[in-house]
């Protein structure tokens, strides 16, 4: 089965080379601030696995591999949503911040309000983020 | 255009989402962009797999995989949002060991939907190094998560025979590999994915507690290869370059990680191995005397002193201590004391932990000191307030070869001219070592929840 018209095996370890030296090249000098987040960040982009298990079951046949394949799906969306809003929640400390120390509390609460959709949007079903 | 051809270019636009994802995210200005860039690249993917008739065909399939997705996300957005400050490491755990999860069983479902003889070798090989890498990162990281919740011991398991048993595994795995390449059984697929399961428990249980970032981020690289490997298997592209994407930044980043910690990896992953640290290698303490002070004592010291440098770890996160730390900072800084935040890199449970409890409890960042910075004024510092942070200031790492943290760069707050202890108890930190600071002649003690003690404190200083 095939998800895309693939360029074949040379092809695919073509682009498997290509991607292991720009992923170790794109980043550069991480601050140890930083690190947690990007490693959780990437730990949400390998959730793309999402895509694959949707086949996967989209084309199980019996009983094994429908549970196996609903299984994987499940993991999967665990692994997207959760990586992405856990890396949003971490990073809420660079969103910017008010010159004044007093109003950046209810300030904080506002901006807190307005990024739950848009951070609780991994997938459907997103977007009922509450900030606790 | 065709519709493989339009799927290819939604892919590519995602693909490009990703390495900007990680892109922004190792810099401090564009690292929550990045991770929406990356959010976004996920969604525009997943709702166009929704298109393929592969996905919709099966209107049966269609329904369980929509409802799996729901159950997904009606589990993670909860827990994702919900979790204290102080156990995000142990969620990260969780959500890629999840990852390595699924996609061990993608290529093992692949694997039994396909009539096994007509599998070509490389196929098996694929669908092998996808179920073993994906395995161990899921039990890895289940151990992993085991040992930062602690639902288990979080120091080093050792126990007799520990590598050759290891070894014996792998050597197993080796042999059973290559007869399921032969025979393609499906049997002996199964044996090899409960002896994977098996290695990544095993090989997570040496690593002491306060290396465990260091291994979550290891195991994310490790499930970035299985989702390649899965990708290699259902041949998508889009699998192959975002998982690689992660292998090979989360290698690159577990090396920075292990540096910040002035650690190598091989140091970090098998150090515990047929170690020969005891508790005796370091300064004997048995039957030393600590002192410990009243918050009205400790409150005059810090009113009074020109300097102040507040040391936090973990006990601060575990007390939800950050805002308090805040308000003594103002009270003191109110009086004219000079009030600066000294962070450990790898204080707490993972890298930027206090930086991120800290930026929670709007603590300017002017006051905030790296490290190195931190150590450059720690001498002329009048009194190092260490509020729940243990093995971060333990001068063994300087002092003591042979000790498990030894080379671990520390915040010097031996350095100041006093030092107060905020402890819970006289208990080790993570590392599980004593640390002699606690004994010196320039320490105070102040017993009692990293919280508790700080208002105390808050009202000493303000009565003072």
């Amino acid at each position: 089965m095939t998800v895309v018209a693939g360029p074949g095996l040379m092809g695919f370890i073509t682009v498997f080379v290509l991607a292991a030296f720009v992923g170790y090249e794109v980043i550069s000098k991480v601050p140890s601030v930083l690190h947690t987040p990007l490693m959780s960040g990437s730990n949400a982009i390998h959730g793309i696995i999402l895509v694959g298990t949707m086949v996967v079951l989209g084309q199980a046949h019996g009983a094994a591999q429908l549970i196996l394949g609903f299984l994987a799906v499940v993991l999967a969306t665990l692994n997207v949503v959760g990586g992405f809003v856990v890396t949003d929640r971490m990073l809420e400390m660079f969103k910017p911040k008010g010159a004044d120390r007093k109003p950046k509390a209810t300030e904080a609460a506002a901006t807190d309000t307005a990024a739950g959709p848009g951070s609780g949007a991994g997938t459907e079903g997103g977007g009922t983020g509450v900030t606790p | 255009m065709s519709r493989a051809t339009a799927t290819d270019l939604v892919y590519l636009v995602a693909i490009i989402g990703f390495i900007l994802a990680l892109k922004g995210l190792s810099s401090p200005k564009h690292a929550r962009l990045g991770n929406i860039v990356g959010a976004s690249g996920m969604i525009v993917a997943v709702a166009w797999t929704f298109s393929l008739p592969e996905v919709y065909s099966h209107t049966r399939n269609l329904i369980l995989i929509i409802v799996a997705i729901v159950i997904g996300a009606a589990l993670a957005i909860p827990a994702a949002r919900l979790v204290k400050m102080t156990a995000m490491p142990q969620m990260v755990a969780i959500f890629n060991g999840v990852g390595g999860g699924a996609a061990a069983l993608v290529s093992l479902t692949e694997f039994i939907s396909l009539p096994g003889k007509s599998l070509a070798i490389y196929k098996i090989c694929e669908i092998l190094f996808g179920i073993l890498v994906g395995s161990v990162s899921f039990a890895g990281s289940a151990v992993a998560f085991a040992k930062l919740q602690e639902l288990m011991t979080g120091r080093p398991i050792t126990y007799p025979g520990q590598q050759a048993i290891n070894a014996g595994i792998g050597l197993a795995i080796v042999a059973l590999l290559v007869v399921t390449v032969v025979t393609a059984s499906t049997t002996v697929l199964v044996i090899v994915l409960v002896l994977s399961l098996v290695l990544g428990a095993i090989f997570v249980l040496p690593i002491g507690g306060a290396d465990t970032p260091v291994l979550i981020s290891l195991l994310n690289a490790f499930t970035g290869l299985a989702v390649a490997a899965s990708g290699f298997t259902l041949d998508s592209t889009l699998l192959i370059v975002a998982g690689t994407l992660v292998g090979a930044s989360g290698t690159l980043l577990t090396r920075m990680m292990s540096q910040a910690m002035g650690r190598s990896i091989p140091n970090i992953l098998f150090s515990a191995f047929g170690s020969v640290v005891t508790a005796g290698a370091g300064p004997d303490t048995e039957g030393r005397s600590v002192r410990s002070g009243t918050a009205e004592d400790i409150g005059v010291l810090l009113a009074y002193a020109r300097k102040v440098a507040i040391v936090p770890g973990y006990g601060l996160a575990v007390a939800q201590a950050q805002h308090t730390a805040r308000e003594l900072a103002d009270a003191l800084a109110a009086r004219g004391v000079e009030v600066y935040y000294a962070i450990h890199p790898v204080a707490g449970r993972m890298p930027g932990h206090m930086n991120v409890l800290l930026a929670e409890a709007n603590v300017p960042y002017d006051q905030l000191e790296e490290m190195d910075d931190a150590n450059l004024e720690m001498p002329t510092t009048d009194v190092a307030l260490v509020v729940g942070a243990n093995d971060t200031v333990n001068p063994a790492a300087k002092n003591t070869p042979g000790s498990p943290i030894y080379g671990m760069p520390i915040v010097n707050a031996d350095q100041a001219t006093n030092i107060v202890f905020l402890k819970r108890s006289m208990r080790p930190g993570f590392a599980g070592i004593d640390n002699e600071l606690l004994y010196d002649p320039k320490t105070t003690m102040l017993f009692g929840d990293a919280k508790d003690s700080l208002s105390k404190l808050v009202a000493a200083v303000k009565a003072a």
